[in-house]
């Protein structure tokens, strides 16, 4: 039987360690959404030696481009998108103290090489289940790129957000393991 | 001649858009039901019942089933005793697409191929005539995920690659998308023709009623022999391991040049939306 985990924002090393594959983790606290042009954007800025708009240390990242909100509505839609297209990012991110990032989808060597040496995790939220998912977020704020539309960088507050560990700090893959498990 | 002024269509379109990205089909509805009895994984179950729920709440409560609203595809059959009046076709489309991602609070996931600059409304869908006898039109709306979209091939193969080959390109594309493109899938296929036909071909299998059986018997078979190699893969809902992978594999098939055996595949995650007007 899976463990259920609830963690709050920022993570320790501590809170990252004790987690494993397979555990369900109930977010809470303060995260921010980022996707493919707002990484861009954050990498570049570290190219060029300038300052980030967010701090990362401890943080999470969640990979999403909500749908817009309804009037009096917090979010709309706001489930995870393919985590890989930020794999070239990640590291540099995670090497910063970014603590983790919840997305769905397979992860590079690198990128889980990177959670192993700066402690970190990749949780995994259920693709397309947006309408679902966007009933634990809160509140809602952008604080950069409110130019990239659904792309711009989001502060959120969540509470009780449904994730399951794909890849922990040490290397192992829930992906890798269920598929086989599964496999004829 | 039937006389049909193109605002009808800008309106069916952008009512379609909205319906699409809010309420699931009755097929994908029963499909899910289906998988939540079948799936042997404990995981794989909670995963469905989650996609029921998600499915619920998006009809109720009026969100998006999935933020990623889809780049909007439109097939139209336009009876040729239909003469359109007050517009252009494309644009009637393009404005029906404008409102319905404006005024439904759907995601406008559209940009520039370089600069990544957002179109800001959704458009330009992507269009396909066809010219076909009677007085009707009948329009298809189909908003069409990117994940699922990014994880698809066309395979140009030999023709010594024969079924087994085609078989394998199949699996192959399956097996290499794994989590990516939200399992549980529908596998579009499309066999034969050219190059674009293929991914065509492909595209349109998906529209078929999941759960339906393939008019053709020959195809029929290769569609269930193919869904059982795709769900021995064991990837399982959302990627977590399981036996339902798929929910469907549908194929269409075309004669090709002596030359060639075209294969494309055409992934569609659960969230498989799609909605027809007839006007």
């Amino acid at each position: 039987m899976s463990r259920t985990i609830t963690l709050t924002t920022p993570l320790t090393d501590e809170d990252v360690e004790a987690l494993q594959i397979g555990d369900t983790v109930l977010v809470n606290g303060v995260i921010y959404t980022g996707r493919d042009a707002a990484h861009k954007r954050l990498v570049d800025l570290l190219t060029a030696g300038q300052p980030l708009p967010l701090e990362l240390q401890g943080q999470i990242i969640f990979y999403v481009g909500p749908s817009p909100a309804r009037p009096g509505r917090v979010i709309g839609a706001a489930g995870p998108t393919t985590s890989y297209r930020m794999d070239p990012y990640a590291p540099q991110l995670l090497a910063l103290g970014l603590k983790g990032m919840i997305g769905k989808g397979k992860r590079s060597p690198e990128v889980i090489a990177a959670l192993q040496k700066y402690k970190a995790v990749y949780l995994g939220a259920i693709g397309g289940a947006g309408a679902l998912i966007s009933q634990a977020i809160k509140a809602a704020e952008i604080v950069a790129y409110e130019d990239l539309g659904p792309e711009a960088i989001r502060r959120l507050v969540v509470e009780n957000l449904p994730t399951i560990v794909i890849n922990d700090c040490r290397g192992n893959d829930l992906y890798e393991q269920g598929r086989q498990q599964y496999a004829r | 001649m039937r006389e049909l002024d193109v605002k009808e269509i800008t309106a069916a379109v952008k009512e379609a858009a909205i319906t699409a990205n809010h309420e699931l089909g009755e097929d994908m509805l029963q499909a899910l039901a289906r998988g939540l009895a079948m799936e042997e994984s404990a995981t794989g179950r909670e995963v469905f019942r989650l996609l029921l729920e998600n499915a619920r709440i998006a009809k109720e409560s009026r969100i998006p089933i999935c933020q990623d609203c889809g780049l909007t595809v439109v097939f139209v059959d336009l009876g040729q005793e239909v003469h359109l009046v007050g517009g252009d076709l494309n644009e009637a489309i393009q404005e029906g697409v404008r409102q319905g991602y404006a005024e439904g609070y759907l995601r406008k996931s559209l940009c520039h191929p370089f600069t990544r600059q957002n179109t800001g409304d959704n458009t330009p869908a992507v269009i396909y005539t066809t010219i076909v006898p009677g007085d009707r039109v009948r329009l298809m709306v189909v908003p069409k995920g990117g994940g699922s979209e990014n994880m698809s091939r066309v395979h140009m193969l030999r023709p010594a690659a024969g079924l087994a080959g085609v078989k394998e390109k199949v699996v192959e594309t399956v097996r290499e998308a794994g989590p990516n493109p939200c399992p549980p899938i529908i596998v579009g296929v499309g066999i034969g023709g050219t190059f674009e036909q293929a991914a065509l071909l492909a595209k349109k299998a998906l529209l078929r009623e999941v759960g339906s059986t393939n008019p053709d018997p020959e195809l029929a078979a290769l569609e269930e022999d193919f869904l059982t190699a795709v769900n021995n893969t064991g990837i399982g809902p959302a990627g977590l391991g399981g036996r339902l992978t798929a929910l469907a594999v549908h194929i269409k098939m075309m004669p090709c040049h002596i030359a060639s055996l075209p294969v494309a595949v055409n992934i569609q995650c659960h969230a498989s939306r799609h909605q027809e007007v007839i006007l």
